[in-house]
């Protein structure tokens, strides 16, 4: 599979830790995978994908994107990719449509062009009727699927997504679980952090375990399972990779 | 340029739909400059225009509590104050008085000086004109050397009243008492002289003062309390931009659309500059606000008028570099601090500290030297000092051309330095 993401001996130290939060890490993700990032709390998962997105700078190490070194092409990276953080990440006193519009405009996407993927955005995730309305009188729900919407629209070569279901209605989560895969159909590649390890296991075609800032295992689901005497579930790899003591950092 | 454009325009959606923001930027500065200017006015009119009872004990009930009584009585604004509930009063109880705050100034003219001033300025008259010869060469009469020990006035004030009050009172006081003294050493000479008539040399003023403003031209303004008010709240209204600027940017941080932005490709310069173009509007937005009221709201309400005069131009250029100063450090608040309690309450303080030192309350020509020399650092003043070189000294553009710089350079390096912490924490 041809490579889309290329990481070398990435390592990351936040000024005034005295712990690495991702030490020497490399790892290889193809184009049109669906890559799941897990990993206990503290395990680096955040800022692996933050080092990605652009928003903060490894101490040493190396990225590259479909060949583009991410030092010397920042700004070519970063129109590329797109990005669904955890929060919900929207004006809550603009509308639907307003933030939108707004996300979209910094992507260089024409008015016209604009408004349609909006439209068209907007239906698809059942949120035609809710465009003028503020955000903040949004469920968690419908502001999830405008998030996922506002990271998209610019249709990126690979997406981010942290943890992109947390909190949904059943109904939420399965419109945003078809539209994601529709993204994957049409060539985006995924890469996605979550603590829903069956939904993981069902969603992605490659996990990574990452724990105290390293990778402890890699590989397609079935064969994780496979790989763990006894296993039938994902969450059976990921208790016998990274033990259950709490992982609480401060 | 259009990522500019659309930046600026989410900016103005923003604050359309913060009802509580506009508050703070248009009607809050509103209330403050109608505000503080009656309540300058009214003190003001406290000390100039109203009435003020003084009470007079005069123990000594000669020439001199009279001359004091009669002079009392007749200057503007003030009433003699003598007995109260019909009962005299003395210096016990004028005192009481003041000290319990029913009244703020009490005279108390001890006993014996109408004869000792008698005495002392009959000696001292009769030895001037003994030395011209005018008087008899009675050797029996010629006054010897002789020294008196100054008697006192006493005036208590209210510990309430200010400085500058109990100054502005002591120094009448004082001016009246000296021309008591004048009046009386001139009624011993006339006296002395065997003069029939008196000549009058003491009807009408011989040195007077005549009071002009030095302004570049002849067609500036006349300065007034509002003229020195109004460029000084106004220029504190700009200001309080840091505020809802501070609260802006942090509210970004916390609800995530900050990593949107910086996750899309588009530079941190060009979504600072979409803030910067908004909150330029409404900082000449503000200040035209603040102009009109002084202009048109000010008159109803019984202030004077605030006449910007031809200089309209150069206050507008002023008022704009002043906001650019503003949201520089608004900027930089609202990127280093991660909470809305850190950076709201930091802007106020902060904006109050620099209002202070740039001389919004007491002009810094007053303050002590170490302070005037803190000022000179401060934003505010170089506003003010622009402000007031347009209107007051009637000042052109080149005039204003060092503080309009300095405030320039304020901004620049509010701004870099905001770019730059962002960088960094980005990078650590």
């Amino acid at each position: 599979m041809e490579e889309i993401i290329r990481i070398r001996n990435l390592s990351k130290r936040y000024t005034g830790s005295d712990r690495y939060a991702l030490k020497d890490l490399s790892l290889s993700i193809g184009k049109g995978e669906i890559f799941g990032l897990l990993g206990p709390n503290g395990a680096g998962k955040t800022t692996l994908i933050s080092t990605l997105c652009g928003m903060i700078k490894p101490t040493s190490g190396e990225l590259w994107f479909d060949n583009l070194n991410y030092r010397q092409h920042s700004r070519k990276v970063q129109r590329q990719i797109g990005v669904v953080p955890q929060e919900y990440a929207l004006y809550p006193t603009l509308s639907a449509e307003e933030n939108l519009y707004y996300f979209g405009s910094l992507y260089g996407l024409s008015s016209r062009e604009l408004n349609r993927r909006i439209a068209d955005g907007l239906h698809r995730v059942g949120l035609a009727d809710f465009a003028k309305k503020p955000i903040k009188t949004f469920s968690g729900g419908m502001q999830r699927r405008v998030n996922l919407l506002a990271g998209t629209l610019h249709q990126p070569n690979v997406l981010f997504l942290d943890e992109p279901t947390v909190g949904v209605d059943v109904h939420s989560k399965e419109v945003i679980m078809t539209l994601l895969h529709e993204l994957n159909t049409q060539g985006t590649t995924i890469i996605y952090s979550s603590h829903h390890l069956n939904e993981a296991q069902h969603f992605c075609t490659r996990i990574a375990i990452i724990d105290e800032g390293k990778i402890v295992v890699e590989g397609k689901p079935e064969e994780l399972i496979a790989s763990v005497a006894g296993a039938t579930t994902l969450e059976n790899v990921f208790i016998h990779h990274t033990g259950s003591q709490l992982r609480d950092y401060a | 340029m259009r990522k500019l454009i659309v930046s600026a325009y989410k900016e103005v959606l923003l604050l359309l739909r913060d009802w509580g923001g506009l508050a703070i930027l248009f009607f809050m500065p509103s209330v403050l400059i109608i505000t503080i200017t009656l309540i300058q006015e009214s003190t003001f009119k406290a000390v100039g225009e109203s009435t003020l009872p003084i009470i007079l004990v005069d123990q000594d009930a000669g020439e001199i509590g009279q001359l004091v009584a009669k002079n009392l009585a007749e200057a503007p604004h003030v009433q003699l104050v003598t007995e109260v509930d019909g009962q005299p009063i003395d210096a016990e109880r004028a005192r009481e008085l003041v000290s319990d705050g029913e009244y703020q100034i009490a005279l108390v003219i001890p006993k014996g000086i109408s004869s000792e001033l008698n005495e002392k300025v009959n000696h001292n008259v009769n030895h001037i004109l003994g030395e011209f010869a005018v008087t008899e060469p009675d050797s029996a009469a010629q006054p010897k050397e002789k020294t008196w020990k100054a008697k006192e006035i006493n005036i208590y004030f209210d510990p309430a009243a200010g400085h500058t009050f109990r100054n502005s009172v002591k120094n009448n006081i004082e001016r009246m008492l000296s021309k008591v003294e004048v009046q009386k050493i001139y009624e011993v000479f006339v006296n002395e002289m065997g003069l029939n008539e008196d000549p009058g040399l003491l009807n009408g003023e011989i040195i007077t003062f005549k009071e002009t403003i030095a302004q570049k031209g002849n067609d500036g303004i006349i300065p007034n309390a509002v003229q020195h008010n109004v460029p000084a709240w106004i220029l504190f209204g700009i200001f309080f931009i840091v505020v809802p600027l501070g609260i802006n940017l942090v509210k970004e941080k916390n609800l995530g659309t900050y990593i949107r932005l910086r996750t899309s490709p588009v530079s941190y310069a060009i979504i600072l500059g979409g803030k910067i173009i908004t909150y330029t509007v409404i900082c000449l937005i503000q200040f035209m606000l603040m102009l009109l009221i002084a202009k048109y709201i000010f008159p109803l309400i019984g202030l004077i008028e605030f006449d910007p005069g031809t200089q309209l131009p150069l206050m507008v250029l002023i008022a704009f570099v002043s906001g650019l100063a503003a949201i520089g450090l608004g900027i930089l608040i609202g990127t280093v601090a991660e909470t809305q309690e850190q950076s709201a309450p930091f802007g106020a303080i902060f904006v109050i500290i620099l209002a202070a030192l740039g001389g919004v309350w007491v002009p810094t020509f007053i303050m002590p030297e170490l302070m005037q020399k803190v000022s000179a650092f401060s934003p505010m003043n170089w506003g003010i000092s622009a402000f007031y070189d347009v209107i007051l000294r009637n000042g052109t553009a080149i005039d204003i051309a060092q503080p309009l710089a300095y405030l320039l350079a304020f901004f620049a390096t509010t701004l870099l330095a905001a770019i730059y912490y962002d960088k960094r924490n980005r990078t650590t």
